[in-house]
């Protein structure tokens, strides 16, 4: 069971059930539950957007769209049925937040739930578990069932003439899934592979019909917005970031765990204060600051406000809120390696230079670390990355083009030391080391 | 052509997986979107999934055995051969790795005596390198079937294995 | 849709609105490279080598997906797009075999042409490359994986062209692989468009692969022998021990009236051509009874003798002539002719596959309203009655579902058999099979009685549509095409067409190869100018039908059969011993049934190796190029042409050769000299003569121009391979009055024939009987 953690600075909103039993319906009920759905039904659409847009709520999936314009998107007229998708397949390695969610609080989902589906006029909602959280989609499947004998789901919701339904689905094992179109695929039973864009998914979405699909964080952040009020949820966090955000602190660190922080909160701080500092006192090496696919950030680098806004300007971005801090002792080479390798396993295969640049970077990488580099192999690392990078079908080549790009750059010399048949300086030294700890 | 409705009266599943079958197909908009959830539930109860459920699922969504493989080999989940009673993935990704992930997989290897996608003689355990489960704050991560282990030493890891074992020997 | 104008590389152009920046930049001459886009499938966006730099959007976007827009602005040669280009091209060749020198496709590879011109040559990558053996999906198609650079386009031309779906994609990323729908082979229709349309070597032919380089062949485009929807194929041959040999088959340059489009029998099926039973000599029945090999010389000299005494002394009417449905028009138009100027007789004909009769006497006094095969692929509604275009027209069941994929036409199928081309059609109404004639009374509104609610919905749906294509199958014959054109006519802008079987099918009615039909379904007994160009033996009276002659021969009343290119005794069934007093001759490339029964047997060229012209059964007139070559073969042309010389008619009444270029080849000094000679050289190049032989085709092309009703055509268009729409019937309708037409009977008789099946040739196509074969091992192994 994954423990939980807690820290003075923390202002817990979407955190705020955690521990306290919510996935019991009357619980939940008992801690302010459904009521931002009551009042939404009572309230209506335009409401519910005017707030979104107020709360300067931004997607918690990584790309950081504010969520009430993308609802806004949706056509009030449709002939096609719209849907509300949940992005639950939470697979960008160093995030665990929405594990969390629907081990703690699946009720605040489910109403989140409600509440897109009332702001575009959908019927139907589908809620997405990666598959490797079928313990949650159990959790999920009975809170569902609670609501829907509570009558909060099914026909004539909170007893309105609203019809509302949710399904919970389960995938299979596919990182790129996690893509929004790719995600739709997927649910209609196909292979993950992404969709052409335009039309984008407001317009025709899943079915074919317009759907919104949001990140499961953001889902469930949604009725808190609604309960504070747009306006004094956007107080919390920095400018043009609304609100708090769940950050999952991994790595080499004393207190990993997930904590949630206002938007635009010091890095520095989260790691050194929050965090407790680098394990065993030992010197800070480089931070990767929103999930895998995220440039990695030098010690001087981190002085910095975690909004989208403020790390996009120190080149990188702040992504799932994954926040994973390497210390002295990695090898980047290595880290680099098992980085690519991770793309090279979820790589969809559709377009050339992902299936093709992943898979070589993982070769090159992987002898190259093993000792077996040669002088081109540095430059022909960041030449395949740097000819991925924005040529891909979708976003996943960028993420793996990205990371890799900032390792070498950043950490060039250790690729040099790597060369000639050096053994690994670095690696050797993570190696001696008693790691499990 | 993804309209027709066969059942057939035989199943090659349980009745309590076929009746969920049953209802599954008319949960979504259109009977395909029940295909992964099918294909993973099938796996659940014969170990993996077979040459005989691939077309029974594929007859009971209405489309070709072949759309089903094309489908059910891009999830890594899924798979067409056996493995263990526990199939025990250990995370090896960045948050994992960095907190001994590698050295965690290193240490099954050797205890069970089997390699990645391997399984043992006896076919209690077989072992699986993956990619990161969503544990990342509570690294090092394994999960055994759907059971997440987390905070791992070589230690814990050996009871947690013994346990199976335990259970295996019941 | 509006024209909309954009800038690309500087150049203004103009194109409708909607239409993909692709398609517009290359009609506009500006190339875009792509694997993966391809003309009338779905979008992919996968090979990511179409990318251009539109102004405005901060990434490349790729121009296959790109709708053009007004005053977009794009370019598409910059220093950036080169590189991005080179950079797709180097992460395919890091993978891809370099083994272009074994491979099939190596000189026709879209890769290696893209490499040549992106320059991605060199490559920095030292690690291994990914291998996999080769595999054997079926008789005909064998896949090498680490050639494939996954475009999908295979996968969509089975699936979404051929409704087939044969082929998927399996696995992810890396590992991702194309998969045949048998886990290690092929359940399908073996037409080989996968194979055609891999722009790399990844797909390969059975028939073809290791044999040979692209560069070592000739190509010639001529037209399939087999079915009657003609298609273009562009035969490839290599010279060998006694000819030229057809060593592929494949229309990869999309000329043509297919597209790019084959059947498993335009593939693969020309190898009938080089069966171990195929005929080089001539063949006379010995004092022992024996077939025994001969000279040209002996055979024509002792025909000709036996049927001149028969002419002279039993008369015209004691010899029967039974013609092919595979003979091109010139041949098929001499055919009858020397029948009846020559022989006297009206004894002609031929199986017959549709009642094109009835067709034309429908449809006389109409302009316009037989439908081209091109005309299927664009009309908006097609009423289906009879036939199974999968199995007896792929070409046309191809294109009805292009036009249902791209224009959404409406597709109304009626049908005694759940064929599957119902799976596109907007309603299907299944009928019995006995029901047909009675179902188009009731359409027509000519039947009193009720046909159902499905039938009178369908009536209600037609009647609303405004440009109807009707398209039926033999199962209409006599009264009920009538009706039927008579209610096609009742709606608006209606067209028509008949589904005949076999290449020349129509050809040969349009040519009068029929008892009662001069050429142009001009009847006998009212020849018009035939009578004077036929002279004087040519006979008043019809004749004989082909059921009549074979009746007549049984009874002793046929003293000789002349059969060109038929199998009358294993397709009529007739007994050995119904023939044994009659003098048969028989023209074939093989030892068929009824060549077993000749006295004299003549070996012939086929199709591939002669030159002339062809109708397909919608009437689309299409030129026959000499592609391959045989020795010890005559093309029936020759043959008729000598066995009149020797039987002593003139030949030059008979082919009116030597009234075109003259022997005077032009001035001999000048600015004009040689005018003449290259002209010369250019028929030569096309496989004509210059009119100077009596075999030259194109002097009875002059012929049937000048006499055969409604063979309107452009000599221009016609020889540079375009197929050109003649009408028998719209032209002269004084002509076409059918005498006593209840008295007539049709006498059509299906071939039935399905994809893996050609007559008498598919028995002896090696590729045609294994895929055959296999299948049906197939079958067995499955029902057990």
């Amino acid at each position: 069971m994954p423990t939980l953690v807690s820290h003075p600075e923390e202002v817990k909103i979407v955190s705020s059930r955690f521990g306290k039993g919510a996935t019991d319906i009357e619980r939940y009920l008992e801690l302010d539950g459904y009521q931002a759905a009551r009042t939404a039904v009572e309230k209506g659409a335009d409401w519910i957007i005017t707030e979104m847009k107020a709360s300067g709520l931004r997607g918690r999936g990584g790309a950081g769209f504010p969520t009430g314009m993308k609802w806004s998107f949706v056509p009030k007229q449709s002939e096609k049925p719209k849907y509300v998708l949940v992005n639950g397949d939470e697979s960008e390695p160093g995030t665990c937040k929405d594990h969390l969610i629907f081990l703690h609080d699946p009720h605040t989902v489910i109403e989140g739930t409600i509440i897109a589906g009332l702001a575009i006029g959908a019927k139907m909602g589908f809620i997405y578990l990666r598959g490797e959280y079928r313990y949650l989609l159990t959790i999920m499947e009975k809170a569902i069932a609670d609501a829907y004998a509570k009558g909060f789901l099914g026909k004539g919701i909170f007893g309105s003439q609203v019809n509302f339904d949710i399904v919970s689905h389960t995938g299979a094992g596919a990182y790129e899934v996690g893509e929004e179109s790719a995600l739709m695929e997927s649910l209609e039973g196909k292979r993950g592979i992404p969709r052409i864009k335009p039309p984008f998914p407001a317009v025709v979405g899943l079915y074919g019909g317009p759907t919104v699909i949001n990140n499961a964080e953001t889902i469930a952040t949604v009725p808190h917005v609604l309960r504070m009020g747009g306006e004094a949820y956007a107080k919390i966090g920095s400018e043009r970031n609304g609100g708090t955000r769940l950050f999952c602190l991994s790595g080499h660190i004393e207190r990993p765990g997930v904590y949630e922080l206002p938007m635009g909160y010091n890095l520095k701080k989260m790691i050194y204060e929050i965090g407790g500092g680098i394990r065993g006192g030992r010197q800070l090496k480089a931070v990767v600051p929103g999930g895998s696919s995220t440039p990695v950030l030098l010690p001087n680098e981190i002085d910095i406000g975690m909004d989208f806004d403020q790390v996009g300007k120190a080149g990188s971005m702040l992504g799932s809120g994954g926040v994973v801090v390497l210390d002295e002792t990695v090898c980047m080479v290595e880290f680099a390696l098992r980085t690519i390798k991770f793309y090279q396993h979820e790589s969809c295969g559709w377009c050339i230079p992902c299936r093709e640049g992943t898979d070589w970077l993982k070769k090159t990488l992987t002898r190259f670390h093993a000792g077996a580099g040669v002088a081109k192999d540095i430059d022909n690392i960041r030449y395949l990355a740097e000819n991925m990078l924005g040529r891909t079908f979708c976003p996943l080549g960028d993420a793996a083009a990205m990371p890799t790009i900032a390792f070498v750059k950043k950490f060039r010399q250790e690729f040099e030391d790597h060369l000639n048949g050096k053994p690994c300086a670095y690696a050797k030294q993570t190696i001696q080391e008693p790691v499990l700890v | 052509m993804t309209t027709e409705a066969p059942m057939e009266a035989q199943t090659i599943f349980s009745p309590e997986l076929a009746a969920r079958f049953d209802k599954l197909v008319t949960l979504y908009p259109v009977r395909r979107s029940a295909l992964i959830p099918m294909l993973l539930y099938a796996q659940d109860e014969q170990g993996y999934v077979t040459d005989a459920a691939i077309r029974e699922i594929a007859q009971r969504i209405g489309i070709t055995p072949l759309d089903v493989r094309n489908v059910l080999s891009y999830y890594s989940l899924l798979r067409t051969k056996p493995v263990g009673k526990y199939h025990v993935q250990v995370c090896t990704n960045i948050s994992c790795m960095l907190r001994g992930g590698q050295k965690l997989f290193e240490h099954c290897k050797q205890r069970l005596g089997v390699g990645h996608k391997e399984t043992t003689p006896d076919g209690i355990f077989s072992l699986e390198e993956v990619e990161c489960i969503g544990a990342c704050s509570w690294a090092p991560a394994v999960q055994v079937n759907y059971d997440f282990h987390d905070n791992l030493t070589a230690d814990a890891m050996d009871a947690v294995l013994d346990q199976y074992r335990k259970q295996a020997e019941k | 849709m509006a024209d909309v104008t954009l800038t690309v590389d500087g150049k203004k152009i103009t194109a409708p609105a909607g239409t993909l920046l692709i398609d517009a930049c290359r009609k506009a001459g500006i190339e875009i490279p792509a694997f993966c886009y391809y003309p009338g499938l779905s979008l992919q966006a996968a090979c990511r080598m179409c990318v251009v730099r539109i102004e405005k959007i901060p990434k490349l976007q790729t121009a296959c997906t790109t709708p053009v827009a007004e005053g977009m602005i794009v370019a598409t040669d910059t220093d950036e797009i080169k590189q991005s280009r080179k950079a797709m091209l180097q992460l395919v060749l890091a993978n891809h075999p370099l083994d272009c020198p074994v491979c099939d496709a190596g000189g026709e590879c879209e890769l290696q042409d893209m490499t040549f011109k992106y320059g991605a040559a060199d490559s920095n990558f030292v690690d291994v490359k990914n291998h996999r053996e080769e595999q054997q999906w079926s008789p005909v198609v064998y896949f090498d994986r680490p050639r494939c650079i996954l475009c999908y386009r295979c996968v969509r031309v089975c699936g979404e062209g051929m409704d087939v779906w044969a082929l998927g994609v399996q696995n992810r990323g890396v590992s991702s692989v194309i998969a045949p729908n048998g886990g290690d082979h092929l359940d399908c229709e073996e037409c080989g468009m996968c194979i055609d349309i891999c722009p790399v070597g990844a797909l390969t032919s059975g028939t073809y692969r290791y044999k040979t380089r692209p560069w070592e062949m000739t190509h010639v485009g001529t037209i399939c022998t087999h079915c009657g929807d003609g298609c273009k194929t562009t035969l490839g041959m290599r010279s060998s021990g006694d000819g030229m040999e057809i060593i592929r088959g494949d229309n990869r340059d999309k000329s043509g009236i297919n597209g790019d489009f084959l059947c498993v029998k335009g593939r693969y099926a020309f190898d009938f051509a080089n069966h171990k039973d195929r005929l080089t000599q001539p063949l006379l029945r010995n004092a022992e009874g024996k077939l025994t090999p001969t000279s040209w010389e002996d055979a024509l000299a002792f025909a000709a003798q036996r049927l001149r005494k028969i002419r002279d002394t039993r008369g015209g009417e004691q010899i029967g002539i039974i013609g092919s449905n595979r003979t091109t028009n010139e041949e098929s138009y001499l055919l009858q002719k020397f029948a009846r100027s020559v022989l006297g007789t009206n004894n002609i004909d031929h199986h017959r596959t549709a009642d094109y009769v009835s067709f034309a006497k429908a449809l006389a006094g109409q302009e316009q309203r037989a439908a081209s095969l091109r005309e299927t692929e664009t009309a908006p509604a097609i009423l289906l009655i009879g036939n199974d275009p999968t199995e007896q027209h792929p070409m046309l069941a191809w294109n009805l579902r292009a036009n249902v994929r791209h224009n959404r036409a409406r597709i109304y199928i009626v049908n005694h058999q759940e064929i599957k081309l119902r799976r596109q059609a907007t309603s299907f109404l299944k009928i019995s099979a006995d029901t047909y004639s009675t179902c188009t009374r009731f359409l027509a509104g000519e039947e009193n009685s009720a046909f159902g609610a499905e039938a009178t919905a369908l009536r209600e749906a037609l009647s609303k549509e405004p440009n109807l294509l009707i398209v039926f199958g033999a199962e209409l014959h006599g009264s009920a095409i009538e009706s039927l054109v008579r209610y096609g006519l009742s709606l608006p802008d209606t067209k028509f067409a008949c589904l005949g079987d076999y290449v020349n099918s129509r050809g040969a009615a349009d040519m009068g190869m029929y008892p009662d039909m001069l050429p142009g379904y001009v009847p006998v007994q009212q020849p018009g100018a035939f009578a004077t160009e036929y002279g004087e033996r040519f006979p008043a009276a019809p004749g004989l039908d082909l059921p009549s002659m074979l009746d007549a021969a049984a009874r002793g009343n046929l003293a000789a059969l002349y059969v060109v290119g038929s199998n009358p005794v294993h397709r009529y069934g007739v007994a050995a011993a119904s023939l044994k007093n009659t003098f048969l001759i028989v023209q074939d490339m093989f030892l068929t049934e009824t060549a077993l029964l000749a006295d004299v047997v003549l070996p012939i060229a086929n199709l591939y190796e002669k030159a002339g012209t062809v109708t397909n059964t919608y009437g689309d007139l299409q030129f026959v190029k000499k592609a391959a070559d045989r020795s010890g073969v005559r093309t029936d042309l020759e043959l008729i042409v000598r066995l009149a010389d020797k039987m002593g008619a003139d030949v030059h009444s008979l082919v009116p050769f030597g009234q075109g270029t003259r022997a005077d080849m032009g001035q001999s000094r000048g600015a004009q000299s040689g005018e003449a000679d290259r002209h010369a050289v250019w028929l030569a190049a096309q496989n004509l003569e210059p009119k100077l032989s009596p075999f030259d085709p194109s002097a009875l092309l002059d012929e049937i121009q000048r006499l055969v009703p409604g063979y309107h055509f452009s000599r221009l268009e016609l020889f540079s391979g375009n197929d050109q729409h003649v009408q028998a019937t719209a032209h002269n309708t004084g002509l076409v009055q059918i005498v006593n037409p209840a008295e007539r009977r049709d006498g059509v008789l299906p071939s039935e024939d399905t994809l893996f099946t050609s007559g008498t040739l598919g028995h002896y196509s090696g590729k045609l009987t294994e895929i055959h074969d296999s299948r049906n091992k197939e079958i067995l192994v499955a029902a057990d």
